[in-house]
């Protein structure tokens, strides 16, 4: 069955300074399915995710080489709008980081900003509703957002990323500040949008990997180490390494 | 001497130390309150000056010195915002921006009476400003440019790099994020800067001896005009014996500006403090 491409990784490599981060990486990232990056802390995973939608162009002294296709088109050309790109792939960080305004203007940040004026009520409801936090907050968006405990804050955020309407979504390592419930709640989200975008997300965790991806890159000291389906790195993966790490031998 | 006694007595002399340094604010106060304050009558608030300042108020002084801090704060509030939003936001830490801050940390440094004698030579002579308040107003501005400039710096920079992060990932542009984001959790802490300056620009007088103070007891039409103002009229009252009654009521009107400026800095503050 071949599956259809979304993003595409072809020997990417990249320097922090003279620190080599990230070596010829060579992935896939399928539509409409979960990808999970695991590895050990400072591997390359977060830094590879940030290279999907650019954000390390956000810090100094970085130097990327090679190229990131989104459907079919290298995003590091020069002709590429970031902002269009950032719109279309979108982010939830580790921390969350609701903007210290009310819940209602978090979601309509992104809209007013492409020049959303009208249905931005509904587009709050919609996307809060798609966000599973609707029930929660439905009385109070009014209210600032900094409030809300640190699971409704990261629903919040993935609300917030939905409602500029992304094709695909980046984790990057979202639940690590955030007790087993909201955890649970979060990849359970996760489980419900895959079917109407595509999903890349960090994790320290490999259970949650396990539980959530269809497909697991492993990550060691800036290479990408093995790359297949989840339940094959889980059950039978190629690379002893892999299964070293997946097994708690080492990491 | 064992060392708990050595202790003891170190803290002592600390304690000394910190009393002296509040004790001289007091005194200080004190001393202007208590010589000044029979000065100060709603004549002496609300009327030009008579024989020189002998006699009537110092209100051209008050309006004079208003606009001269206000023309100040006016030319280098855009400046140093503009100047720190560059540094942290548009550039990467370089040779350049290390020295752009040097540069701005040296200004401050520079003595009043540098400023009073540039804005003489540039401003009043070479762009044919004249004695104006057009002329001190800028000599003002170009004094308390670097306390705009680094406390905005600060406050800008203080904002959480995932803040900043969480608006880009939205595809904001810099400026959106710049106006939506960085700016509205700066705002206290770039108004706590002007309002330094603000006190400080009220409070000099080295700066505007040369480019905009005169003994005239009339208010000024334009900013082409000269004007009076409070530092420079304290100042010819001393130094030629004219008053020392009204010199000092003079000085209580002036501290009571600066220290109202510098309250409203520390309310700003405990404000903000009380939000995080």
């Amino acid at each position: 069955m071949k599956q259809m491409v979304k993003m595409e990784v072809h020997d990417l490599n990249l320097w922090y300074g003279s620190f080599h981060a990230l070596k010829d990486i060579n992935m896939k990232v399928y539509k409409h399915k979960v990808t999970a990056f695991i590895g050990p802390s400072g591997c390359g995973k977060s830094t590879l995710i940030r290279c999907l939608n650019r954000m390390n162009d956000l810090i100094g002294n970085v130097h990327v080489e090679g190229r990131v296709l989104l459907d079919d088109k290298n995003i590091y050309d020069k002709d590429v709008d970031v902002v269009n790109l950032r719109k279309r792939v979108g982010m939830v960080f580790q921390k969350p980081n609701p903007f210290p305004m009310s819940i209602h203007d978090n979601i309509t940040y992104g809209p007013k900003l492409h020049g959303k004026k009208r249905g931005l009520d509904e587009l709050v409801e919609e996307k809060l509703k798609d966000a599973a936090l609707w029930s929660e907050v439905k009385d109070i968006l009014g209210q600032n957002a900094m409030d809300l405990s640190g699971g409704q804050q990261q629903r919040l955020c993935i609300a917030r990323c939905l409602a500029v309407e992304p094709d695909v979504i980046l984790f990057d390592e979202p639940c690590s500040a955030l007790d087993p419930i909201s955890t649970g709640k979060i990849e359970d989200l996760i489980n419900e949008l895959k079917r109407h975008y595509t999903i890349v997300i960090v994790t320290h965790n490999m259970q949650q990997a396990a539980r959530i991806s269809d497909y697991t890159g492993y990550f060691y000291l800036g290479e990408l180490k093995e790359f297949n389906k989840t339940k094959k790195i889980f059950t039978n993966p190629d690379n002893p390494e892999t299964e070293r790490y997946i097994t708690g031998k080492f990491g | 001497m064992d060392r708990y006694t050595k202790q003891t007595i170190m803290k002592g002399v600390l304690w000394a130390s910190a009393l002296i340094t509040i004790s001289f604010l007091v005194i200080i106060i004190g001393f202007i309150v208590y010589k000044g304050a029979p000065a100060i009558s709603w004549e002496f608030l609300t009327e030009a000056p008579r024989r020189s300042g002998r006699l009537g108020g110092i209100f051209p002084a008050i309006v004079g010195t208003i606009y001269l801090a206000g023309l100040a704060v006016l030319v280098a509030t855009p400046i140093g915002v503009g100047g720190a939003l560059f540094l942290t936001e548009f550039s990467k830490e370089s040779k350049f921006t290390r020295f752009i801050r040097f540069g701005a940390d040296t200004l401050n440094g520079v003595p009043s009476i540098i400023f009073g004698l540039f804005g003489f030579a540039f401003l009043v002579y070479y762009m044919g400003f004249g004695i104006s308040i057009l002329s001190g107003g800028l000599t003002l501005a170009f004094m308390i440019l670097p306390t705009v400039f680094r406390t905005a710096e600060e406050a800008i920079r203080a904002v959480p790099r995932w803040d900043k992060e969480g608006s880009y990932a939205l595809g904001a542009t810099k400026l959106q994020t710049i106006w939506h984001v960085v700016l509205p959790q700066s705002i206290s802490g770039i108004v706590t800067g002007i309002i330094l300056g603000l006190g400080r620009a009220a409070g000099e007088t080295a700066p505007i001896i040369f480019t905009a103070a005169i003994l005239n007891p009339v208010l000024p039409e334009s900013i082409m005009q000269p004007t009076m103002a409070l530092p420079a009229h304290l100042y010819t009252l001393t130094s030629e014996g004219i008053s020392m009654q009204n010199a000092f009521g003079t000085a209580l009107v002036l501290i009571v500006i600066v220290l109202v400026f510098n309250m409203l800095v520390s309310l700003i503050r405990k404000k903000k403090a009380l939000r995080r």
